[in-house]
């Protein structure tokens, strides 16, 4: 359970969400994307094919993520959500803030 | 951590007189501890699903709506004061479930939330927990302190 951050040969940096994204540990994978905008990376994507469930706490740190990323001239693609996540994403409009793609492959093709 | 956290779990084969008979009750005290809330959500619903046919969208509803009731108790119910506890409580039934988590703190009027659905809310990092409790549950009601939540999800 945690998050694992690559690096693609197209320089975006990819971060998996493996088990939970909640409340205990949100801030690890806020730190964890900050730490690579102070190292001067810039095009991110979150995957979540390995993620259980994400609650308020989760979905909030991704929203300021997204702005830390924006503010620093980035961006953030989300990828591999399965349909109850997509759901979550759909309930709080936070799917009208991200963008969105099916698969990996895809998001990776659209930076 | 799971060799810390106690659970009690009693089974019940007398049936209620709305002939839907408690099969289970669980019962769990928690730390006022955010770190706790992953594995206890986890050790609920492995009870809440064991031997109970329930739809796939059961397990990810219950995670989400149980781990936002337990972080709305230890965060702003008991302020993260490890001198208080939550106390879980579930009714596992045949066709639904019944989750009450209270905390020791002074409760709150949950009438006076917002709910986040303005376009200006939308890049605001908090205040959808309640709000996705209310939509991921069946039914959800306070008690009139506003420390004790039960939320009712059905299995199918």
């Amino acid at each position: 359970m945690g998050f694992s951050s690559t690096k693609d040969e197209g320089g975006v940096t990819v971060v998996a969400v493996d088990g939970q994204l909640i409340v205990g540990n949100r801030q690890e994978l806020k730190n964890l994307v900050q730490d690579a905008l102070e190292e001067g990376e810039r095009k991110f994507l979150i995957d979540f094919a390995g993620t259980a469930y994400i609650d308020s706490s989760g979905l909030g740190a991704l929203v300021s993520i997204s702005k830390k990323i924006r503010e620093h001239g980035g961006e953030l693609r989300l990828a591999e959500l399965n349909e109850d996540l997509r759901a979550l994403f759909e309930l709080t409009k936070l799917d009208t803030l991200f963008a969105i793609a099916e698969s990996r492959t895809e998001a990776l093709a659209n930076f | 951590m799971t060799a810390l956290l106690r659970l009690t779990v009693r089974r019940s084969e007398v049936a209620a007189p709305s002939g839907e008979g408690i099969t289970a009750e669980i019962s769990l005290r928690l730390p006022s501890e955010v770190v706790w809330i992953e594995e206890a959500v986890e050790l609920i619903a492995r009870h809440c699903l064991a031997g109970y046919q329930s739809s796939s969208r059961f397990r990810f509803r219950l995670c989400v709506a149980l781990s936002e009731a337990l972080a709305n108790a230890i965060v702003c119910g008991n302020g993260e004061d490890p001198t208080k506890v939550v106390h879980i409580r579930v009714e596992c039934l045949v066709e639904q479930v019944h989750l009450h988590v209270t905390d020791q703190g002074c409760g709150f009027n949950p009438r006076t939330i917002p709910e986040p659905v303005l376009p200006d809310d939308i890049e605001n990092p908090c205040g959808r927990g309640l709000f996705l409790i209310r939509s991921l549950m069946d039914q959800v009601r306070f008690n009139d302190r506003g420390n004790s939540i039960c939320m009712t999800l059905r299995r199918h």
